[in-house]
C-alpha cells in the first residue's frame, strides 16, 4: 500500500511540473485572489433586467429540455432493453443513447448554436440530447434487471403489448426511472447556467459578459442567484419524489 | 354469482385516495403550465429551425476529412495536459472533500452548526458549473492549467463530499460502539471503525468522479483554464473544421478509454 | 358434452426439443375435459413443466397439435395466441405477482386481455370486474386485502392471489405448474382444495404439474404419469401401484 501512496505523490509531482505549476504562479494567485475577493463583495446586481430574464430564460430551457427529454427517454430506453426487445431494434437504440452521451454539454451546445443560431433553441436541444443519453442508459440497465417472471404471468394472461409493460415491467422501475429523472432535472437545471457561455441561451450569457467586463461584484451576485436557484430545485425534486410515492433516497449529487 | 354483501354494492375500489390524487392531479397542472408557459416565451425563429439540416449537413462535410496530421503538434501535449488536469483535480478535490465530507456526517460529528455550515458549503459547489469555477480561476490565477485544475478540484467536491457523507452516515454503528467503549480516541475510531466501511465506496466515488472529471476537463480550454478546450477553442475560432472534429474524436478517444480504465479497475476492487 | 366429438383441450402429437435431437416431449396425446383435477406427475427433468407451459404456448412447440376452443394453438399467430391466451389461465410455482402492485391490481391483471391499454394504465376497469375482484377475494379468503402490496404476502397469500388472477380471467382451462412446490405442507393442501373448489364452482378443467405424488393422489381424480418424455400412465389415483409409480420414477433415465 505505501507502495501506491509513494506512487501518487510521485505522480503529482510530475504532473504539477508538466502544468506548470510553481509556487510563484500560486503565491502572485492568491494575492490576486485576495484582490478578486475584495472586488465581488458587496454582491451588487447592476443590470436587474438583464439578470432577471437570463435566470428566467435558464429556468424555462431546464423545464422544457427535461419535460422533453423525459419523455423521449422512456421509449428510447425500453427499446434498448435487450431482454424485451430484438438485437435489430435494441442496437439502434444503444447506439443512439451512446452518442448523446459521448460530448460535454458543451460541445454539443456550440454545434448546435452553428446549427439552429444563437438563442435558447440551442440550450433546449442540446440538454434534451444530454438528457436522453443519461437517462436512456440507466433506465434501459434497470429494465435489464427485472424479474422476468412477473412479466411471464402477465404475458400469459394474453395482455397486450403496452399492458404488459406498463403492469408488469413499469412497476419494478419506476421508482428508479423517477430518480432518474428527478437527477437529470436538477442536472439540466445546473447545466442551463452554463450553456449561454458559448451562446445557448440563458444566464450563463449575462455571467460571462459581466466577467468581460470585470464587473466582479456583479458576477458574486449571478453566482448567489445560480446557487438560490438550484437549490429551490434540489428541494422540488425531493418534494415531487415524494408526491409520486417514491423512495426519498439521499443521493443526487 | 351475487354475495349478500350488499353494503360493497356497487365495490369500489380505488388505486390512490383522494388526496394522494388531488396532489397527483395538482403536480401534472403544475407541470403543463409551467411547459407551456415556457414554450411560449422562448423565442423560436422558425426559419432557424427549418434551415438546422441544412446547417448541420454543412457542418458535416467541412468536418471532414479528419486532419490526423495535426495531432502530434497541436493535439497530443494539450490532451496529455487535459488528463493531468482531471488527474490532479479530483486528487486535490478528494482531499479537500473528505474533511468537509467528514463534518457533514450527523453521525460523526454531533454540531448541526458544523454539518449546516459544511452542507451549505457542498450545495455551493455542486451548482456552480465546472465551466464557470474555471472563469473564475482564470480571472485569478490567469489563463493555464492551474485554473483548470483549480476548477476542476472545487466542482468535485460536492460530488464527492456529499456521496462520502452519506457514506459515513451509513456506517453500521456497532463497530463503532465497540472501539468507542474501549477508548479508542476520535482518530483511531475514524481510521478503524469508519475507514474500513467506507473503503469501496471511497473507491467508486473516485473513480465515477475521475471519469466524469475527464470529460469536464476537455471543455475548460474553450474559457481559457488549459487543457485540449484551447486548441478547440482556437480551431473553432479560425473555423479549422477539420482540426476541430480531430479533437472531438481525440476526446472522444480518451474518454472511452477512461471508461474502460474504471470498469476494469471496478473489477478488480469492487 | 358428447365425449368423442370435442374436448376442452386435445393434445396430438406434441413433441419439444431444446436441443435438435434430445428431445425433452416424445409425441404426447392428450385429451382433458374432465372437470376435476388433472395431475402430471414424473421425475424432474421428464419434461412435466414443459408440457404445460408448451399448451399456452409460453415455450414453443417443435411439433404436434393442441387444439383448444377450435383452434389450433401452435398455428396462431401472435395476435390470435394473444386473444387464446384470455381464456387459459395460469398459476405459478413463485406466483409471479407483480410485487410492487396491490392485490387489488394484480386481480386485474387477469383483465387486462380484455381492456385498451390506454384504460388499464388509468385504472378504468368495468364494474363488473370490480365487482368479480372482491367475490373471487371472499372466495380464496383474502377478504380486506384488495390494498396490501404483493410483497407483503405470505406464500400461501400469495398464491391465493395468484389463483383469484387466474380465474378473473373467465378462463375455459386452468393450468398450473408446480403450484405448491414453494409452499409448506400444511399450506399446500389449502391451495390444492382451493384449487378443486375452484375448478368445481367454475366447471373447468384444471391441469397441475406437480412433484408430489401423496398430494397428487390425494386430490387429483385423473393421474398423468410422465417418464423420459412420454405418457406412462393415464388414470385414476387408485391405478397408481408401487409397479406404476417405479416405471415413473424409478428404474434408468430415459433421456439421453
Amino acid at each position: 500500500m505505501t507502495v501506491a501512496w509513494l506512487a501518487l505523490v510521485a505522480y503529482m509531482i510530475f504532473a504539477g511540473l508538466r502544468l506548470d505549476f510553481t509556487w510563484d504562479r500560486f503565491i502572485i494567485g492568491l494575492d490576486n485572489a485576495e484582490r478578486f475577493l475584495g472586488r465581488m463583495f458587496p454582491p451588487a446586481i447592476l443590470q436587474p433586467d438583464s439578470m432577471a430574464k437570463g435566470l428566467l430564460e435558464s429556468l424555462e430551457i431546464a423545464i422544457l429540455a427535461s419535460f422533453f427529454g423525459v419523455l423521449l427517454s422512456l421509449p428510447l430506453g425500453v427499446l434498448a432493453a435487450r431482454n424485451l426487445m430484438p438485437a435489430w431494434v435494441s442496437w439502434p437504440a444503444r447506439t443512439t443513447i451512446a452518442l448523446c452521451r459521448s460530448f460535454h454539454p458543451v460541445i454539443v451546445a456550440i454545434l448546435f448554436v452553428k446549427a439552429v443560431g444563437f438563442g435558447a433553441i440551442a440550450g433546449i436541444l442540446t440538454l434534451i440530447v444530454a438528457s436522453m443519453g443519461f437517462i436512456g442508459k440507466l433506465f434501459a440497465e434497470a429494465i435489464e434487471e427485472i424479474s422476468l417472471k412477473q412479466v411471464e404471468a402477465v404475458r400469459a394472461s394474453g395482455a397486450p403489448f403496452m399492458s404488459v409493460l406498463t403492469y408488469g415491467v413499469f412497476p419494478q422501475v419506476f421508482s428508479r426511472f423517477v430518480g432518474f429523472a428527478t437527477y437529470q432535472i436538477d442536472s439540466n437545471l445546473r447545466n442551463s447556467t452554463m450553456v449561454g457561455i458559448v451562446g445557448a441561451g440563458g444566464i450563463g450569457a449575462t455571467l460571462f459578459a459581466a466577467f468581460q467586463r470585470f464587473d466582479y461584484n456583479f458576477v458574486c451576485a449571478i453566482l448567489i442567484a445560480i446557487i438560490l436557484m438550484i437549490m429551490i430545485g434540489e428541494s422540488l425534486a425531493r418534494w415531487v419524489r415524494r408526491i409520486l410515492g417514491v423512495d426519498v433516497s439521499k443521493s443526487d449529487a | 354469482m351475487p354475495n349478500s354483501r350488499t353494503s360493497r354494492s356497487p365495490a369500489q375500489w380505488e388505486r390512490y385516495s383522494s388526496t394522494a390524487r388531488l396532489l397527483r392531479f395538482s403536480l401534472l397542472l403544475l407541470l403543463i403550465i409551467a411547459v407551456l408557459y415556457s414554450a411560449k416565451s422562448v423565442e423560436i425563429i422558425p426559419e432557424f429551425l427549418l434551415d438546422a439540416p441544412e446547417q448541420i449537413r454543412d457542418l458535416l462535410v467541412r468536418m471532414w476529412p479528419i486532419s490526423y496530421g495535426f495531432y502530434p503538434e497541436g493535439v497530443h501535449d494539450p490532451l496529455m495536459d487535459t488528463i493531468h488536469i482531471a488527474t490532479m483535480g479530483t486528487i486535490l478535490s478528494i482531499l479537500l472533500a473528505v474533511p468537509v465530507g467528514i463534518l457533514s456526517a450527523q453521525n460523526l460529528v454531533r454540531n448541526s452548526l458544523l454539518n449546516g455550515f459544511a452542507r451549505l458549503i457542498l450545495v455551493s459547489t455542486r451548482s456552480v458549473n465546472s465551466l464557470i469555477w474555471a472563469l473564475l480561476f482564470v480571472a485569478i490565477f490567469g489563463p493555464g492549467a492551474l485554473a483548470g485544475t483549480l476548477a476542476i478540484a472545487f466542482r468535485s467536491i460536492g460530488f464527492v463530499g456529499k456521496l462520502i457523507g452519506e457514506a459515513l452516515e451509513e456506517v453500521d454503528p456497532r463497530s463503532v460502539e465497540a472501539l468507542q467503549a474501549a477508548g479508542a480516541s476520535w482518530m483511531s475510531v475514524l481510521l478503524k471503525a469508519y475507514w474500513p466501511q467506507l473503503e469501496p465506496t471511497f473507491w467508486s466515488v473516485a473513480l465515477f468522479r475521475w471519469d466524469i472529471n475527464i470529460r469536464e476537463s476537455s471543455v475548460l480550454g474553450l474559457v481559457g483554464a488549459g487543457g485540449i478546450g484551447m486548441a478547440l477553442d482556437t480551431a473553432l475560432n479560425l473555423f479549422q473544421w477539420t482540426r476541430v472534429s480531430l479533437i472531438l474524436l481525440s476526446i472522444f478517444v480518451i474518454v472511452v478509454i477512461a471508461e474502460i480504465i474504471v470498469t476494469q479497475i471496478r473489477k478488480r476492487i469492487i | 358434452m358428447n365425449s368423442s366429438v370435442q374436448h376442452t383441450l386435445s393434445i396430438r402429437g406434441l413433441s419439444k426439443e431444446y436441443v435438435p435431437g434430445k428431445p425433452v416431449l416424445r409425441q404426447i396425446d392428450l385429451d382433458v375435459d374432465t372437470r376435476g383435477i388433472t395431475a402430471i406427475i414424473g421425475p424432474s427433468g421428464t419434461g412435466k413443466s414443459t408440457l404445460i407451459r408448451c399448451i399456452n404456448r409460453l415455450v414453443e412447440p417443435t411439433a404436434g397439435s393442441i387444439l383448444f376452443e377450435q383452434q389450433d394453438l401452435v398455428r396462431l399467430d401472435r395476435g390470435a395466441l394473444r386473444l387464446a391466451r384470455r381464456h387459459i389461465g395460469m398459476v405459478f410455482q413463485e406466483y409471479n405477482l407483480v410485487e410492487r402492485l396491490s392485490v387489488m391490481e394484480n386481480l386485474l391483471t387477469g383483465r387486462l386481455g380484455y381492456l385498451s391499454a390506454w384504460k388499464a394504465w388509468r385504472r378504468k376497469y368495468p364494474q363488473e370486474d370490480i365487482d368479480r375482484a372482491f367475490e373471487l377475494l371472499e372466495i380464496v379468503g383474502l377478504n380486506g386485502f384488495e390494498n396490501q402490496r404483493a410483497d407483503s404476502l405470505s406464500g400461501g397469500q400469495r398464491q391465493r392471489v395468484g389463483i383469484a388472477r387466474a380465474v378473473m380471467q373467465n378462463p375455459r382451462l386452468l393450468l398450473a405448474d408446480e403450484p405448491t412446490s414453494s409452499l409448506d405442507p400444511k399450506t399446500s393442501v389449502e391451495i390444492m382444495q382451493l384449487l378443486v373448489s375452484i375448478g368445481e364452482k367454475y366447471s373447468i378443467p384444471v391441469v397441475i404439474n406437480m412433484h408430489d405424488v401423496d398430494l397428487a393422489k390425494r386430490f387429483a381424480s385423473r393421474i398423468v404419469g410422465m417418464s423420459g418424455g412420454a405418457i406412462v400412465y393415464d388414470g385414476g389415483p387408485a391405478g397408481l401401484t408401487d409397479t406404476v409409480l417405479q416405471s415413473i420414477y424409478g428404474g434408468e433415465d430415459w433421456l439421453q
